[in-house]
């Protein structure tokens, strides 16, 4: 299980081994430092907190650069943590540096970001409802999202809508994980990550990179293999 | 200033990616240029060769999604490919005959038909001689 902390370069395609166009995120991870080491006994649980791109000490408070400090390392922009099993001892040491060299190549991974913000959006944008007929004499409502309740559907529910009722609001702006990219490639020199498929969040978002927590059954590229 | 130099830091990653995508021995060939196009064609294990002989009328696109549209007549009948520069199922792009042309695209082609199809020969050196 290996973790890394990046940001969202922007998308291409690649020419892929059999000659097949590949849609590519291109995402700059690392280097990531070990900022904190969690251990069962000072902190309940084990852990590892990394830190990804400097900020200037000036700009963070002193708890802040304290904690910073403890790892002989500058302030970090974001910072996160990655749970570890509680038996064993963690092999992380304070002030470690992480590169994309924790990945292989081919590898699947799973990609954390949040997403681009829509504001406040109608239900046909965030929930992919219908809506109403463009013509046939509807009016004023061709968007609008039905009615919410009635006196028989929300029997036993107390007053109002029942709770969950899908309704027009903020959209977008959340914590999303997309699963099992295909790792394309991995460029040490740059400390870069070319993951396949699109990842959340606008270009310079800043993303978690994980190895994936659910192998899919056939793998993408035993898949492609087979449609030959 | 500074979001200018960040935007072309940016682009020079994903330049970076796409480079290793690109071939470096393209031939030079012009719009005009009758060309061989040599692609590789995989039924199921087996591999061969497949020529594409025809005029380049059209390229465009950059980068990895480059393209050129190469069009001949066949029975009479207009038939037009668009290959991706880059691919690696292009093996070969060999220019056979140079047309002298006065447009980056050649459209006007497509409303032609029998000898008016065919473009006045140039001289040029990048062409080989079958």
């Amino acid at each position: 299980m290996a973790i890394l902390l990046g940001k969202k370069v922007g998308m291409t395609q690649v020419y892929g081994e059999r000659g097949n166009f590949l849609p590519v995120t291109v995402i700059q991870a690392g280097p990531c430092v070990v900022m904190q080491v969690k251990t069962a006994e000072t902190d309940g649980y084990n852990a590892v907190q990394f830190g990804f791109e400097d900020v200037k000490p000036s700009r963070r408070n002193n708890p802040q650069t304290g904690h910073a400090d403890k790892a002989n390392t500058v302030p970090k922009k974001f910072i996160k943590e990655m749970r570890l099993p509680d038996e064993t001892e963690p092999e992380y040491k304070l002030g470690d540096s992480i590169t994309v060299s924790v990945f292989e190549e081919n590898e699947s991974v799973d990609v954390i970001g949040t997403s681009k913000g829509k504001g406040f959006a109608g239900v046909m944008k965030r929930h992919g409802f219908a809506g109403f007929p463009a013509s046939h004499g509807t009016e004023r409502k061709h968007r609008a999202p039905g009615s919410i309740s009635s006196f028989a559907s929300d029997a036993g529910h107390g007053p109002g809508p029942k709770k969950g009722k899908k309704m027009a609001g903020h959209m977008g702006h959340s914590r999303v994980t997309t699963k099992n990219h295909k790792l394309v490639s991995i460029d040490e020199e740059r400390n870069l990550l070319v993951v396949k498929g699109a990842i959340p969040g606008p270009a310079d978002g800043y993303c978690i990179i994980r190895s994936a927590k659910s192998q899919p059954k056939r793998v993408a590229s035993d898949k492609e293999q087979s449609n030959d | 200033m500074a979001q200018k130099n960040k935007i072309a830091a940016k682009s020079q990653l994903l330049d970076a990616v796409e480079n290793k995508s690109l071939k470096q021995d393209i031939p030079h060939f012009e719009i005009g240029d009758t060309v061989d196009v040599h692609c590789s064609i995989k039924e199921g294990n087996k591999e061969r060769i497949q020529v594409f002989t025809g005029t380049v009328i059209a390229r465009k696109g950059r980068g990895t999604s480059e393209t050129f549209t190469v069009r001949r007549i066949v029975n009479n009948e207009g038939v037009e490919r668009i290959f991706p520069l880059h691919s690696p199922n292009v093996v070969d792009i060999r220019p056979v005959r140079s047309g002298k042309t006065r447009r980056a695209k050649l459209y006007f082609l497509r409303k032609r038909t029998g000898k008016a199809v065919k473009l006045a020969h140039r001289h040029s050196g990048h062409t080989v001689t079958k």
